[in-house]
C-alpha cells in the first residue's frame, strides 16, 4: 500500500516538476535570448515575467482550433499527443536522487482500504528503476517521431509534409549516433540501468565526461538533433518551411508539440548528466543525502538546458544535406570508432 | 519483476490524461468562427497547386529509412555484448569476444563506406 | 494570340514535373508557393518552386505584389511633389533614393549643387549605405538562423536612426534632399552622434565578422552557393555588391563620380568566387569603407563650415522655410516651385551607386509641369532575375541563402 502511495506521490511530484520545468523553459528561452539580444524580454506578467508561461497556457486554451481542408482528422488530433507523450514518459526512469528513507508514520484508517500501516520503507527518487532503463529511454523517445511525421502528413499541407520528412529523416539518423555513443558507456559500466550508471561515477574523476570525451560530444550533438533544436531545427525551420510540421496547428495542439519538445530537452539534459556528469552525485561528498543530491542533479541539468538556449541564439542553422552528411559521414563513423576503442580497452582490461 | 513497469503505466495514464484534458479543454472553450479560406492549407497566401499534398516522395527519404533500419538492428545486436563486455574480460575471453565484435564493427563500417561510395549519403543530386 | 509569361512558367513547370513523373527514382514534383507571404522572401516576392524531395527543379520568380505605380505617380504629381515617394522605393535607404532623383532633376535643370551640399549628400548616402547593408546582414542572418545577429545589426542601425532623427527630424522616410542641395545644414548634436558612432562602428563590424566569417556553419551555408560568374553577372546586368562579388570591379562612385566622390579616399572590394560568401564579404567591407568616407566627409564639413548647402537658383530651388513665412516673394517662389515647377525640355539620367547597385531615375521633360516619363532603374529588379537561374538544381535551403545574399527590397523591385 505504501509503495503504491509513494509511487503516486513520486509521479505527481516528478511529472509535475517536469511540466513546470518545460513551462519555465519557455520563459527562460525568451529571457535568455532577450539578454543576448539587448532586449528586456517578458516582464509584464508577474515579477520578471515569471507568470508568462501561465498566461501563455491560458491563451493557448482559448485560441481557435481549426483543421485544414483535406486533413486526416483523427491523425491530426492525436499527432500532438503522440509527440508529447513519449517525451514526457521518458522521465519515468530518470534517477533524480539516491535513497529516501520514509519513517514509520503509523496506522491510518483509509477509505476503501481500511486500517493501513504507512511508512517504514526506503525508496529511490525516480518513478521507477528498470534494469534496462537505457533501452527504455531510447525506445520511448524514439516514438516521438511518429507524432511529428503524422502531424505533418495529416495536415495535408506541403510545408508540413516537408517539415515532417526532414524531421523524421534527421531524428532517425541521429538516433544511431545517440545509441552508439551510449553503448560505449554501457561497455564501461556493464549495465543498462541508469541508476547504476550514475552511481558508478562516484567521484569527479570517474565521470564519463573524462573517460569518454568523444562519446560525450557525440551524445550532446545527437541530443540537439533528437530534440529538434537549433542548429538542427529542421522540423520547423521557419525561414524555409514557415512552421514545418506544425504550420497548420493552432491552440493547445500547437502547445503540446512544444511541451513535448521542452520536456524532451529536460529529459535529454538529465540523461546527459546521468551518463556523463555523475548523475545525482555531489562532487566531493560521496554519501550526500537526497535533498542535496536532487539540487545537484537539477543544477547540472540546468547547465545543459542553458546550453540548449545558448546554442540556439548563437549559431546559424545547418543546411539539410549538411545535417544528414554530418550524421552519416562523421558522427556515425566517430561513434563506431569510439565503440571500437572502448571495446578494445575493455578487452585489454583497462577498466 | 514486471511490477517495476507498473509505475510507467501509471505515468502513462497521467501523461495521456494531461494531453487529452488540454486538447479537450481547448476544443471545448476555444472559439470557432468559420470563414472562407480559413481552412485552406497554408501556402503563403496563394492557392495551392493541386488539392492533395501527399505526393510520391523522393527516394532519398526512403533510403535514409532503410539505412536506419539496417544500422539500428546492427546496433541492437551490439547491446548484449556491451552489457557483458566486462564479464567476458573477467572470464578471460575478453580478447576473443572482442575479435568477433571488431569483425562485426568492421563489416558495419565497410557497409557504410559502400553506401557512401554509391552516393547513398549524397543529397545534392 | 501571344504567350503570356505565366503560360511560359506553366509550360516549364509541366516539363519539369513530367520529367520527374517518368523517373521512378524521384518523387512526384511538388509545386510549392514560396511567398508572397513567406518569412524568407524579404517582403512579397513570390517564388513558385517545383520540388523533387529537397531539390528545386524549377523556380519561377513572380514579382509585382508591391506594385504601387510609382513611375506613373511621378508623371501625374509633378517634379517636386514626387520626393516623398522616392523614400518608399528602397525603404531601407530613403536618402539615397532622394539624392538619385534630385541628381537627375538637377542635370535636367542645369543646377550646380554647392560644395557643402555635395559633401552633406555624400555623408547621407554613405550613412544610408551602411544602414542598408546592416539590414542585409541582419535579415540574411535571421534567414540562416542566427537571430541574435539581427539584433546586433539593428543596434548599430538604431544609432543611424538616432542620427537621422536628430539631423533630418525623421527616422525613416526622411525626404530631406531638395533640388539643389539638402534642406538644412548639419548641426552640432547630429555631428556629435555621428562622430561617436563612427568611432565605434569599425569595432562592431569586427564583431560581426567574428560571429560569422570564421563560423563553419555560416561558411558552409554560403560558400559555393549561388555562384555568379563574371560573364553571367554582366549578361544579366546584375549590379552592386552582387556584381562586385562576381569579380567585376565596377563601382559608379569610381567609374562616373557624382557629388564629388572623386575627392574621397576609399577602396572598392571585389570578390573572387562570386558566391553568397563573397557577396557577404564584399558588403561587410563596403560598410567599413563607407564609414571611412563618412569620416572624411565630416572632416570636409569642418573645413567648409558656414558654406552654402542649397543652391540659390530660385527658378528651381525652394526658398528656406523661415523666409517663406516672412517674405511675400519667397512665398510666391515656394508656391510656384511646389505646384508648377517647369524644367527645360530634354532628358536626363544620372545613376548613383546605391547599396543595391546602379540606381537611377530616367526623366523626360517636355517643358510642362509634369514629367513626360519617369523610369526608375531599380537595381533590385535586375538582381531578382538571378534567382531562378541560380537556384535550379539546388536544395530548398539554399534558396534562403540566395535570397538573402542577392539583397533586394521589394519596394524598389515592384515600385
Amino acid at each position: 500500500m505504501t509503495v503504491t502511495l509513494v509511487t503516486l506521490l513520486k509521479i505527481l511530484v516528478i511529472y509535475g516538476g517536469l511540466i513546470n520545468v518545460a513551462a519555465l523553459m519557455t520563459l527562460a528561452e525568451r529571457k535568455v535570448s532577450a539578454w543576448m539580444q539587448f532586449r528586456i524580454g517578458p516582464n509584464r506578467v508577474g515579477p520578471w515575467g515569471v507568470l508568462q508561461p501561465l498566461a501563455d497556457g491560458v491563451k493557448f486554451i482559448f485560441k481557435e482550433e481549426f483543421t485544414p481542408e483535406g486533413a486526416n482528422k483523427f491523425l491530426f488530433r492525436i499527432a500532438p499527443m503522440l509527440s508529447a507523450v513519449p517525451a514526457m514518459l521518458t522521465v519515468a526512469v530518470l534517477p533524480l536522487a539516491g535513497d529516501i528513507a520514509i519513517p514509520k508514520l503509523g496506522t491510518f484508517d483509509l477509505p476503501f482500504f481500511g486500517p493501513t500501516e504507512l511508512g517504514g520503507i526506503t525508496t529511490n527518487l525516480s518513478i521507477t528503476d528498470l534494469d534496462i532503463s537505457v533501452l527504455f529511454v531510447l525506445a520511448v523517445s524514439g516514438l516521438s517521431i511518429y507524432g511529428i511525421i503524422l502531424g505533418g502528413w495529416a495536415s495535408n499541407s506541403k510545408y508540413s509534409l516537408l517539415g515532417a520528412l526532414r524531421a523524421s529523416a534527421q531524428m532517425i539518423s541521429y538516433e544511431l549516433t545517440l545509441m552508439l555513443s551510449l553503448l560505449s558507456i554501457v561497455v564501461m559500466t556493464g549495465s543498462l540501468d541508469l541508476r547504476e550508471i550514475a552511481t558508478s561515477q562516484a567521484t569527479i574523476g570517474q565521470w564519463h565526461i573524462w573517460t569518454q570525451p568523444l562519446a560525450f560530444i557525440l551524445f550532446v550533438v545527437a541530443t540537439f538533433a533528437e530534440t529538434n533544436r537549433h542548429p538542427f531545427d529542421f522540423a520547423e525551420c521557419e525561414p524555409e518551411l514557415v512552421g514545418g510540421f506544425h504550420t497548420e496547428y493552432s491552440s493547445m495542439k500547437f502547445a503540446l508539440f512544444f511541451m513535448g519538445e521542452y520536456c524532451a530537452m529536460a529529459v535529454m539534459s538529465g540523461l546527459t548528466v546521468t551518463f556523463f556528469l555523475g548523475g545525482f552525485g555531489v562532487p566531493f561528498w560521496p554519501d550526500a543525502p537526497w535533498f542535496v543530491e536532487l539540487p545537484a542533479f537539477l543544477a547540472k541539468t540546468a547547465f545543459f538546458l542553458f546550453l540548449f538556449i545558448w546554442v540556439r541564439w548563437t549559431l546559424p542553422r545547418f543546411r539539410f544535406d549538411q545535417l544528414m552528411g554530418l550524421s552519416w559521414k562523421w558522427l556515425l563513423n566517430l561513434a563506431l570508432f569510439n565503440l571500437f576503442l572502448t571495446g578494445l580497452a575493455s578487452a585489454l582490461g583497462w577498466f | 519483476m514486471l511490477e517495476q513497469y507498473a509505475p510507467i503505466l501509471m505515468l502513462l495514464a497521467a501523461v495521456m490524461g494531461f494531453a487529452l484534458f488540454n486538447i479537450g479543454l481547448s476544443e471545448l472553450v476555444g472559439r470557432r468562427r468559420r470563414a472562407v479560406g480559413k481552412e485552406a492549407a497554408y501556402e503563403c497566401g496563394m492557392g495551392s497547386y493541386g488539392t492533395n499534398a501527399r505526393l510520391r516522395l523522393s527516394i532519398h527519404f526512403y533510403l535514409v529509412a532503410v539505412l536506419f533500419i539496417l544500422f539500428d538492428v546492427e546496433v541492437l545486436l551490439l547491446v548484449p555484448w556491451a552489457v557483458a563486455a566486462k564479464g567476458f574480460g573477467e572470464a578471460g575471453v575478453g580478447m576473443h569476444v572482442f575479435g568477433c565484435v571488431a569483425a562485426f564493427l568492421i563489416v558495419l563500417e565497410v557497409g557504410l563506406a559502400y553506401v557512401w561510395a554509391k552516393g547513398g549519403l549524397t543529397w545534392d543530386r | 494570340m501571344s504567350t503570356t509569361r505565366s503560360q511560359v512558367f506553366e509550360y516549364e513547370r509541366g516539363a519539369a514535373a513530367q520529367e520527374l513523373k517518368d523517373d521512378p527514382l524521384h518523387g512526384e514534383a511538388m509545386v510549392l508557393n514560396m511567398g508572397p507571404q513567406h518569412p524568407a522572401t524579404h517582403g512579397v516576392l513570390r517564388l513558385v518552386v517545383t520540388l523533387d524531395g529537397e531539390t528545386m527543379r524549377d523556380v519561377d520568380a513572380d514579382v509585382g505584389y508591391l506594385h504601387r505605380g510609382k513611375e506613373k505617380t511621378c508623371e501625374s504629381l509633378g517634379w517636386a511633389k514626387f520626393f516623398p515617394h522616392t523614400d518608399r522605393l528602397d525603404y531601407v535607404q530613403p536618402l539615397a533614393n532622394n539624392i538619385a532623383y534630385a541628381l537627375s532633376i538637377e542635370k535636367l535643370a542645369g543646377i550646380q549643387v554647392p560644395e557643402r551640399g555635395q559633401i552633406l549628400r555624400v555623408l547621407l548616402m554613405e550613412v544610408s549605405r551602411i544602414a542598408a547593408h546592416l539590414i542585409y546582414l541582419g535579415t540574411t542572418c535571421i534567414d540562416l538562423g542566427a537571430i541574435t545577429m539581427f539584433f546586433a545589426c539593428f543596434k548599430e542601425r538604431e544609432t543611424i536612426y538616432n542620427f537621422l532623427d536628430a539631423y533630418t527630424g525623421h527616422r525613416m522616410n526622411n525626404t530631406y534632399v531638395r533640388i539643389g542641395g539638402v534642406y538644412a545644414d548639419l548641426d552640432e548634436t547630429s555631428t556629435g552622434i555621428l562622430r561617436t558612432w563612427l568611432k565605434d562602428f569599425p569595432r562592431a563590424v569586427d564583431t560581426f565578422e567574428k560571429f560569422l566569417t570564421g563560423n563553419r556553419i555560416w561558411y558552409d551555408r554560403n560558400r559555393n552557393i549561388g555562384i555568379i560568374d563574371r560573364q553571367m553577372a554582366l549578361d544579366w546586368s546584375l549590379n552592386g555588391p552582387n556584381l562586385r562579388g562576381a569579380g567585376v570591379d565596377a563601382d559608379l562612385r569610381k567609374l562616373e563620380p557624382y557629388s564629388g566622390y572623386e575627392r574621397y579616399d576609399f577602396e572598392v572590394p571585389v570578390g573572387t568566387v562570386g558566391d553568397c560568401y563573397d557577396r557577404y564579404l564584399v558588403r561587410v567591407e563596403e560598410m567599413r569603407q563607407s564609414a571611412r568616407i563618412c569620416v572624411q566627409a565630416l572632416d570636409l564639413l569642418e573645413k567648409t563650415k558656414g558654406g552654402e548647402f542649397l543652391s540659390e537658383d530660385r527658378r528651381y530651388v525652394l526658398p528656406p522655410k523661415g523666409d517663406v513665412h516672412r517674405s511675400m516673394e519667397e512665398l510666391i517662389f515656394q508656391f510656384k516651385i511646389v505646384t508648377d515647377l517647369r524644367l527645360p525640355k530634354g532628358e536626363a539620367y544620372v545613376p548613383i551607386e546605391s547599396s543595391k547597385g546602379e540606381l537611377g531615375f530616367y526623366l523626360v521633360s517636355d517643358g510642362t509641369a509634369k514629367p513626360q516619363r519617369c523610369h526608375i532603374r531599380a537595381p533590385g529588379l535586375m538582381n531578382v532575375q538571378a534567382i531562378p537561374i541560380l537556384s535550379r538544381g539546388r536544395l530548398l535551403s539554399d534558396m534562403v541563402s540566395l535570397i538573402g545574399s542577392l539583397d533586394f527590397v521589394m519596394g524598389e523591385v515592384d515600385r
